[in-house]
């Protein structure tokens, strides 16, 4: 062991020390996550994942900002029992635009990775209000503020334009017009066709129950109701899922 | 060794001027958090049992509280009790006072607090960047950068001043912290701000990648914060109120370095069946598992030390926290490496059984030497003749244990249990239970876990009153042992 009975070396200099620490603990970090940029097959070949539109992205941002992760995750595995109750198992592409990742790390209420489409606007906006209303036995907290607050939409364009440094695909039309694209989505009455060129399988209408106000309420569940939905895997071949 | 080992009995003619105001605020810190850490947690485990304690206000809901709780225990309370316990061990087994001076120390303390304050604050009003324990947004994170930077300069200053030859093992694993909880801070918070005159912030990365950075950071933050770091704090604080030698040098430097090196591969496992790469899983699976020798090794050597002197648990409780600790960490690494097999983390994930295992570490390993060292610093750095109270000692002790021991166990029949109640099918080949089911299942172990939670409080309380009036330099008239008597009166070189 004549490394060991030599170990006094850096026993008695300290910079020594603080550099073959910084060495050691460098090493797994670097082989483990550099890959993962550089391998092309990290991420799925399969069509359909887009960015979020405004109105979805301000409701991801709510999403975070009450803490949803904390008891939800959105990362199906691929287990028979998960993919039966939730859905296909989750893929990397699927949110390659997920700045931050929402996967979760906790299930004290169920994985919401396919949640969109699966409730009626309605059931989401009772839920939220009132958990236990529609989910007797649920231990959600009632969010019942985000039917009366209305939605700030004043710093959107800030934030697309951001996540586009951050590497998002927002193109500057979609910038340009964040705000009439969050203001058509939540309203019945508008005229879609351009937001559903940009955003395909959007879900429009009026999301809270109030056709007169946007609420931060219309932002969560716009959000809620595109989860999932972006990959149609019935034209998805097992070798583009090869990872 | 020999030499390092008398150098930290304070064995020296000269006297040095230790800087222990900071290490005095430090301590007050610590046990103020701590107590804030377990009352809130305390309360967030009856939010689960009962949702209608979720507050009719944004603040007061679990998902903006939670984080008040991880972070309140993780950085307040158990990083006040790593920069209390790493100035005090550095000077003395340095021989040389605080690197920059009293006024670097007050900065590195007031900075620390306000970084807490600044997180917390943020938590409540839902500024958070949803990374789990590094939710703190862009601004607080440079302003963590900053404080981080001194607390190098303070601790490696004064090693490069030291007094004497060898570097005390403790402060190795004080070193590794430091410097790696530097890397995973940087790396994992590296984001845009929306505006410079908001909160918002979007992280630089996304889904997969994103979520590696982030779990090679949370499970670092567990193996450099609330290991390394406190296996410094088990280095000094076990040999010294022992008065044991350390058990094996070399096996301190064989389980040092395998456990800095092979601790910061093992994050995958937080991923595991996730669309993570299966080759990164693998990788992370496979450390994880190894990590299971050189954390064995930390234990033993632990343990180990009371060789010859283990008749002192019978009658010394501030040992016993420390030697319970260890036994604690030894427990949960084994905990941990078994979690980190993809089929057996097939059940245990997004179950309560990673709840039960992460407070197994944190109220038995970290609180429970950080209790320990409390005990042994405040009649020293009080100057008073010892402790006030021995039997309050005996007391935390117990309601703590069995704290925990309701955590735990809860936590492991309700994680288990709706891991299986998930994947289980009836005769027709359905699936059995609606999710609904699992969480009415979790009710009964939801109340008990938060029993233990108000029996782990109840015991800091204790501690609180006891070190309150220890500080007073009080001492409660009760009946010793005749070898407690002599034994726990704190030694005046100390």
């Amino acid at each position: 062991m004549a490394l060991i009975s030599r170990h006094e070396v850096v026993e008695r200099r300290a910079l020594l020390l603080a550099l073959l620490i910084l060495v050691t603990v460098s090493i797994g970090g670097i082989v483990e996550i550099v890959p993962l940029f550089t391998i092309e097959s990290t991420i799925e070949r399969v069509k359909g994942v887009r960015p979020y539109s405004p109105l979805e992205q301000l409701g991801r941002d709510i999403y975070v900002r009450e803490g949803c992760y904390v008891c939800h995750s959105q990362m199906i595995r691929p287990f028979r029992d998960e993919v039966e109750r939730y859905g296909h198992y989750s893929l990397a592409a699927e949110s390659m635009y997920d700045h931050p990742f929402q996967w979760g790390s906790k299930r004290t209420g169920p994985d919401l990775a396919r949640v969109g489409g699966k409730y009626s606007n309605e059931w989401h906006v009772a839920h939220l209000v009132d958990p236990q209303s529609v989910v007797p036995e649920s231990v959600m907290p009632a969010y019942p503020w985000l039917l009366e607050r209305e939605l700030d939409v004043s710093d959107i364009r800030a934030r697309l334009e951001t996540l586009r440094i951050v590497g998002v695909p927002y193109t500057d039309e979609m910038i340009e017009k964040a705000v009439e694209d969050v203001r058509a989505q939540a309203d019945p009455e508008a005229d879609h066709e351009e937001l559903l060129r940009r955003y395909p399988k959007a879900a429009v209408g009026d999301f809270d129950g109030q056709p007169d106000r946007l609420t931060e309420m219309d932002a969560l569940v716009a959000y809620l109701q595109i989860l999932g939905r972006m990959v149609d895997f019935t034209e998805v071949k097992p070798e583009d899922l090869v990872q | 060794m020999a030499v390092a080992a008398a150098s930290s009995a304070g064995v020296t003619g000269e006297r040095i001027a230790y800087n222990e105001d900071v290490v005095r605020l430090f301590t007050v810190a610590t046990i103020f958090w701590g107590v804030v850490g377990f009352l809130v947690g305390t309360f967030i485990a009856f939010q689960l049992a009962y949702p209608w304690l979720n507050l009719p206000y944004e603040w007061g809901t679990f998902g903006r509280l939670r984080p008040v709780h991880t972070s309140a225990v993780i950085f307040a309370f158990g990083g006040n009790a790593l920069l209390a316990t790493s100035l005090y061990v550095v000077q003395r087994t340095c021989r040389a006072p605080l690197f920059g001076g009293p006024a670097l120390a007050y900065f590195l303390f007031w900075g620390y607090q306000i970084f807490i304050v600044l997180a917390a604050t943020g938590y409540v009003m839902g500024i958070t960047q949803s990374r789990e324990y590094a939710e703190p947004e862009w601004y607080v994170d440079l302003w963590l950068t900053i404080v981080w930077v001194v607390y190098f300069i303070v601790f490696f200053g004064t090693i490069l001043r030291r007094r004497e030859p060898h570097i005390y093992v403790a402060n190795w694993f004080y070193l590794a912290f430091i410097i790696t909880i530097a890397i995973l801070h940087i790396f994992n918070n590296l984001a845009v701000p929306v505006s410079w005159f908001g909160t918002k912030s979007y992280s630089l990365f996304a889904g997969v990648q994103d979520a590696l950075l982030q779990w090679w950071y949370g499970h670092n933050a567990v193996g450099f914060f609330l290991t390394a770091g406190f296996l410094g704090m088990m280095y000094y604080f076990v040999p010294k109120q022992a008065q044991r030698p350390v058990y094996s040098y070399r096996l301190s430097i064989v389980h040092f370095w395998a456990l800095i090196f092979l601790y910061i591969w093992a994050g995958p496992h937080h991923l595991h069946w996730t669309a993570l790469p299966v080759w990164a899983q693998i990788l992370g699976m496979t450390f994880s598992v190894m990590l299971w020798m050189p954390s064995w090794g930390g234990m033993i050597n632990g343990l180990m030390t009371l060789s010859g002197a283990w008749d002192k648990l019978r009658w010394d409780p501030v040992l016993r926290f420390l030697v319970v600790s260890v036994a604690f960490y030894g427990m949960s690494t084994f905990e941990g490496p078994l979690m980190s097999v993809r089929q057996v983390n097939a059940l245990s994930h997004y179950t309560d059984w990673t709840v039960g295992h992460v407070h197994s570490g944190a109220l038995g390993w970290v609180a429970f030497v950080s209790f320990g060292a409390l005990y042994y610093l405040v009649p020293r750095l009080w100057k008073a003749e010892r402790l006030y109270s021995i039997r309050l000692v005996e007391w935390h002790f117990w309601i703590a244990s069995l704290g925990i021991v309701l955590y735990i166990t809860s936590m492991w029949v309700s994680g288990i249990m709706q891991g299986l109640m998930w994947r289980t099918y009836d005769s027709l080949g359905f699936l059995q239970f609606s999710f609904v089911e699992t969480v009415e299942a979790m009710h009964p172990f939801y109340v008990i876990r938060a029993l233990g939670g108000v029996l782990f409080t109840a015991g800091a309380l204790i501690m609180v009153y006891n070190l309150w009036r220890t500080m007073r330099r009080e001492v409660r008239a009760e009946e010793l042992l005749p070898s407690q008597a002599g034994a726990l009166r704190v030694a005046a070189a100390g």
